[in-house]
């Protein structure tokens, strides 16, 4: 059976910059689909080119084995919802909702009872009669969801659609998305550069970066197994150690890792060869601080990777407080839950000689690594001890 | 009243004595005036009479109200059909080509009025270059008189009150929110549709001022009839000079002014308070749930 969605070998370009670069992929029927990035990767423009709003240079795009690469928006049965929502402000919230109805034709009574069949849904039938001005901000989204939805399309599409909206409303408005999918079953496709959004709501991701995808795959599966430094670096948070492989053994190889005294064991699933140059990323909830390590049993201690080093920096996070350490030439960054029983554990502060551990399963091998990438790890501001602005300016007596 | 209607107040106060001392009051005085006699020296006589208001039920006025008020209309139609096109396109323009696009609008203005009303005379006279050319296609016959009558005012006025029209309607749309017409093209409009249906009602204010900066003008235009329209294209306004200049009877143009006055006035004070009266309402559309 072939994808519901289709992308073939798809590239568009603005004058001289390439936004979207040869992408293929394919997206099956009922399924949420996340396009992934950094603002500028192409995911919007990829998005527009199956809304009909934009034309690629090259390629196809095929809905449900049709090929509607030219085919105007208007002939598609595609809907998007935007990231101002582009409501207008001219009809109410009713007369919103029913746009798509009145210009395909339906017949009255057809349009009153499908507004009003969706306005149930989005719970808003109390306000149809007001105009979006007089609407809040969530509200106005879910307009513009009914809206999108009131046809039924075979594809909705989502363009940041929770942007414009506070944290608190944005989890709840993902919760509801999540709901309506349940309720319509539509194809959804949706584009963020919020991975938090993209991985509570999605079935697969696709992360993109410089027009390119870099990985398509199932959330837990792009944050525990990322093929490359971007993926690695862009979600979550990670520590890249470059090293190579000094020996294999079953299903573990030794790694050198440069700036690191003693070698490093990881899990190996990439049937690397002993002398191959690999980077390895290590999450920072993955890996393990105290003051003092607990005794490893004989064969647990075998894949354990065990540093000493020095606490640097500390922020904490509330659900979590992130320390940054300095083991040999690197600085490992390491997250720890707060969990009462650690409240019995000697308090870590800066300057403190402190043990850090990961597990030879929870590190990871990179298939492609970029310099570039490590610069979207945040590190803390490093500021020599003594910085010349907290030095007087010589106007003091 | 408040601090801050105080200050709006303080605020509005010049406007206020600009509007009342050289509209209101003159506007009042011309309505006044037409209720004084004419004396011979063409100056005002002594007392009131309804006398002058009596004479306006003169056969000749309704063929001219009415050519005013066709003539107006069709000019600002006209305008706005034309300007419309021209306001979306400068609206899409790029950024550095709006300055250059809103200047070539303005450009004619640098022209004297009387000067452009002239040439048009130059360019539609039975031995000008336009009534060569149109012969020599074989669009009109060479008796085909394409100045001194209605056509020619029409075409006069549309001329000269075309960037009125343009102005208003393009400072509306590029405030518009273009991707209002992506949002509607997505949901299945066709692009005249999503023009028509999202387009239109976003730059209604913008409509609405260019409709009144076209046709009052052509309401109580003079020159342009006087100097390309004949004898059977009079307007209003021609009326008024006439009474004016050659009767010597100001009383009997000030009837004719007020009369023009209260036709644009009623309209628009209508207008205002119909407006006032909706103020969460912002235009719309019949909604089907009523229909049902």
């Amino acid at each position: 059976m072939s994808a519901f969605v289709s992308f073939k070998n798809v590239t568009k370009r603005f004058e001289t910059l390439t936004a979207v670069d040869n992408v293929s992929l394919d997206i099956e029927k009922g399924e949420v689909f996340s396009l992934l990035g950094p603002s500028g990767c192409g995911k919007t423009t990829l998005l527009r080119m199956l809304a009909g709003l934009e034309t690629p240079d090259s390629g196809r795009v095929i809905l449900d084995g049709q090929d509607i690469t030219n085919l105007p928006p208007n002939l598609r049965r595609v809907h998007t919802i935007f990231q101002n929502y582009a409501l207008f402000p001219h009809m109410t919230v009713w007369d919103n909702i029913a746009f798509p109805l009145r210009v395909a034709r339906y017949p009255k009574q057809e349009i009153a009872r499908r507004v009003k069949g969706i306005l149930e849904l989005i719970r808003l039938g109390d306000h149809d009669y007001k105009y979006p001005s007089q609407i809040s901000g969530g509200q106005k989204q879910r307009v513009a969801i009914a809206r999108a939805l009131v046809d039924q399309p075979q594809v909705l599409l989502l363009d940041e659609p929770l942007a414009a909206l506070d944290l608190k409303l944005r989890q709840h408005m993902l919760l509801e998305l999540d709901l309506i999918h349940d309720k319509v079953g539509i194809t959804f496709l949706y584009v963020t550069h919020d991975q938090g959004e993209a991985m509570s709501l999605s079935d697969r991701i696709a992360v993109m970066n410089n027009g390119r995808i870099e990985q398509i795959d199932p959330p837990a599966k792009i944050y525990e197994a990322p093929r490359s430094s971007f993926v690695a670096a862009f979600i979550g948070d990670t520590n890249f150690l470059q090293g190579h492989v000094t020996s294999i053994s079953h299903d573990y190889c030794n790694l050198a890792i440069v700036g690191l005294t003693s070698s490093v064991k990881s899990y190996n699933d990439k049937a690397i060869r002993a002398g191959s140059m690999v980077h390895l990323s290590v999450r920072p909830e993955k890996i393990h601080i105290a003051k003092t390590p607990p005794e490893f049993k004989d064969d647990l201690a075998d894949k354990i990777n065990l540093f000493s080093g020095v606490v640097e920096d500390i922020v904490y996070q509330g659900s979590h407080t992130k320390y940054w350490v300095k083991v040999g030439a690197h600085r490992i960054v390491t997250n720890m839950p707060h969990m009462r029983f650690q409240l019995d554990q000697e308090e870590i502060t800066w300057g403190d000689s402190v043990a850090l551990w990961w597990h030879a399963d929870d590190a990871f091998m990179l298939e492609q690594f970029h310099a570039t990438d490590a610069a979207l790890i945040d590190p803390p501001a490093q500021y020599e001890e003594d910085v010349e602005i907290f030095r007087g300016t010589g106007n003091e007596p | 009243m408040n601090h801050k209607r105080l200050h709006e107040w303080i605020v509005s106060l010049p406007s206020l004595f600009w509007m009342v001392a050289f509209f209101a009051v003159p506007t009042l005085l011309v309505f006044a005036l037409s209720f004084r006699p004419a004396d011979t020296l063409g100056g005002i006589g002594a007392g009131w009479t309804l006398q002058t208001w009596s004479h306006l039920s003169n056969p000749n006025y309704p063929s001219i109200i009415w050519r005013t008020i066709w003539i107006s209309l069709a000019a600002t139609v006209i305008c706005i059909l034309l300007a419309l096109p021209c306001a979306y396109a400068m609206a899409r323009a790029p950024v550095r080509w709006r300055a250059i696009l809103t200047t070539l609008i303005i450009l004619p203005f640098w022209t004297n009025f009387l000067i452009r009303v002239f040439a048009w005379r130059q360019l539609l006279h039975p031995n000008g270059p336009l009534k060569q050319i149109l012969v020599s296609i074989g669009i009109i016959t060479p008796d085909t008189l394409l100045l001194y009558n209605s056509g020619a005012v029409l075409l006069v006025s549309v001329y000269s009150f075309l960037p009125f029209a343009i102005l208003p309607i393009y400072a509306a749309a590029e405030k518009f929110d273009f991707s209002l017409l992506e949002a509607a093209r997505d949901l299945g409009a066709r692009s005249m549709r999503a023009f028509i249906s999202v387009f239109i009602p976003g730059i209604r204010r913008g409509l609405i001022s260019a409709a009144l900066m076209v046709f009052i003008p052509a309401l109580g235009s003079y020159v342009i009839p006087d100097l390309v329209g004949g004898p059977t294209s009079e307007l209003l306004g021609n009326k008024i000079a006439q009474r004016t200049f050659f009767d010597r009877n100001l009383p009997h143009a000030s009837a004719l002014s007020a009369l023009l006055a209260a036709g644009v006035l009623i309209p628009l004070a209508l207008l205002a308070l119909a407006m006032r009266k909706r103020p969460n309402e912002r235009g719309g559309v019949g909604s089907d749930r009523k229909k049902s």
